[in-house]
């Protein structure tokens, strides 16, 4: 099997618009949170989310105009603005502009969304109750559907090669990245561009993941509080938005071009759990069996694993479960260290796993676990470091990211440095 | 200039995000504006809304440059 190395990043997120951005604020501690703003919320429960920063484009901030043209933003949901500006700065950290027909047929896209559309498809709801068919945007359609981050995105780069989504809700982003490297691995592509992006803060978003009772709502007043992974005091996630992007490349093809390398993707898992739309397994069996499946392709045993970046969305029982489930497969005595960085940019949907991607990618490469905010209170249970609090420095060798989604799927993928 | 061209004018820029001098007479929305089909429905529709007309289909297809909508939405505008 071909090898598959992340030779690009990019990132846009609740804490800023860019990677080094948000990492950097990221390992000093910084929320991302905040009431929400841009819509009613006084009916809500739920009032708080993370949401991007947008400005001039200076300081961390997201300025539309820079990535996309103002006519092209008008015609879709945030989603896609999202995924096109994480996926440009991913092509850029790689240096990767095809530009010969080869070279563009031998590149491809897999974005993965959860949810697509919602703030569009609620807003032309309207529209068509309210005046009739006849105003429903030609645009409704190509603006809220989830393949078209990656059709964005490859219009706007030109890259001619397997154009794929996903929809595998909170599991989304891992997917993306796992089934982009398969992709490389098979031959399908030299090089992918993959990713996720959510833009579900709105009105009917909110009411929904209220309604199922995934939300935090006990901290309105303390937004910065509400997301606390593993602590006794989690009561639901806090919604965030934004996309991740990685570029992805056969290995000798990215030292052929001598291209930066940051990382090999050498572990990929997944599992359905059967069980329940929402709810995870009380024995974290489809978890378990992600996770294995993962450590298996990678050629390593869990021993191996040093960081993990956990599905870790705050939510009373799947924390629980994910944490008994870890703590089952690494065996007593474990030295590593997982944390939820949801902890500080919220959960990011469908966006999560390839934002957490980068992030697990960026452990790797700066050997520092980034830290789980507002975790005061582990549980009882807790045999393992889960980074509390600060940031930490320590030796990582191998990462391992977890997603699991609404529906009952699991991903897992394990990232290390390409020798 | 009317009343009327103006407001095109203000849509037309508007909605194809182009320099108000490009937006003559004369400028065909698909070649010389940059409009695709798709963006043609939509400035159509937004000509209704904004004038508070019905423009058929088979009569949409006849506006192509700015001067045939100001042209059209004139002459509708005076019937009702």
């Amino acid at each position: 099997m071909r090898r598959v190395v992340v030779t690009g990043l990019g990132m846009v997120s609740p804490l800023a618009c860019g990677v080094e951005e948000t990492w950097k604020l990221l390992l000093a501690g910084e929320s991302g949170a905040g009431p929400i703003q841009g819509f009613q919320t006084d009916d809500l429960a739920c009032r708080i989310a993370m949401q991007v920063p947008r400005g001039d484009g200076t300081n961390g901030t997201f300025n539309p105009d820079h990535w996309m043209e103002p006519k092209e933003q008008r015609k879709v949901d945030d989603f896609i603005l999202f995924a096109v500006t994480a996926a440009t700065q991913a092509l850029a950290d790689a240096n990767w502009k095809p530009t010969t027909y080869q070279d563009q047929i031998e590149t491809g896209v897999i974005f993965g969304s959860g949810i697509g559309g919602l703030g569009g498809i609620y807003e032309q709801g309207i529209v068509l109750k309210e005046k009739g068919p006849r105003r429903v945007s030609p645009f409704f359609v190509t603006g809220r559907i989830i393949n078209l981050t990656s059709g964005y995105i490859s219009i706007q780069h030109q890259l001619k090669g397997p154009n794929h989504a996903v929809v595998t809700a909170c599991s989304s982003g891992t997917h993306a990245i796992g089934d982009a490297a398969r992709l490389i691995a098979f031959g399908d592509a030299e090089v992918m561009v993959a990713g996720g992006a959510e833009s579900a803060v709105n009105r009917l978003g909110i009411a929904g993941f209220a309604a199922c009772r995934a939300l935090s709502t006990d901290f309105n007043d303390r937004p910065k509080e509400a997301s606390r992974p593993f602590d006794r005091d989690r009561d639901g996630f806090v919604m965030g938005e934004g996309a991740g992007a990685v570029v992805l490349e056969e290995y000798e093809h990215a030292k052929a071009r001598g291209a930066k390398i940051y990382a090999e993707v050498v572990g990929y898992g997944m599992s359905g759990d059967a069980y329940h739309i929402t709810a995870p397994m009380e024995s974290g069996d489809g978890a378990f069996r992600a996770m294995q499946a993962a450590i298996k392709r990678a050629g390593i045993t869990a021993e191996d694993i040093d960081y993990i970046n956990a599905h870790g969305t705050s939510t009373p029982l799947g924390d629980e479960i994910e944490l008994n489930t870890v703590q089952r497969l690494m065996g007593e005595g474990s030295k590593v260290s997982m944390s939820s960085t949801k902890s500080a940019i919220g959960h990011l949907l469908g966006a999560a796993g390839a934002v957490e991607a980068v992030f697990s990618i960026l452990a790797l490469r700066d050997q520092i676990a980034p830290p789980t905010l507002n975790l005061h209170n582990p549980p009882a249970s807790m045999q393992i470091d889960l980074v509390p609090l600060e940031a930490r420095k320590r030796d990582i060798e191998f990462v391992l990211s977890n997603s699991f989604g609404f529906g009952g799927t699991n991903a897992c993928l394990i990232l290390t440095h390409a020798h | 200039m009317s009343d009327v061209a103006e407001r095109v004018k203000k849509i037309v820029i508007e909605h194809l995000g182009v320099d108000a001098d490009k937006v003559v007479d004369n400028a065909n929305f698909i070649e010389d504006l940059g409009a695709d089909s798709l963006d043609t429905v939509e400035l159509v529709m937004a000509f209704e809304e904004e004038f508070s007309v019905e423009i058929p289909d088979d009569a949409a297809e006849t506006i192509v440059t700015v001067g045939d909508a100001v042209r059209f939405l004139d002459k509708a505008t005076a019937a009702s």
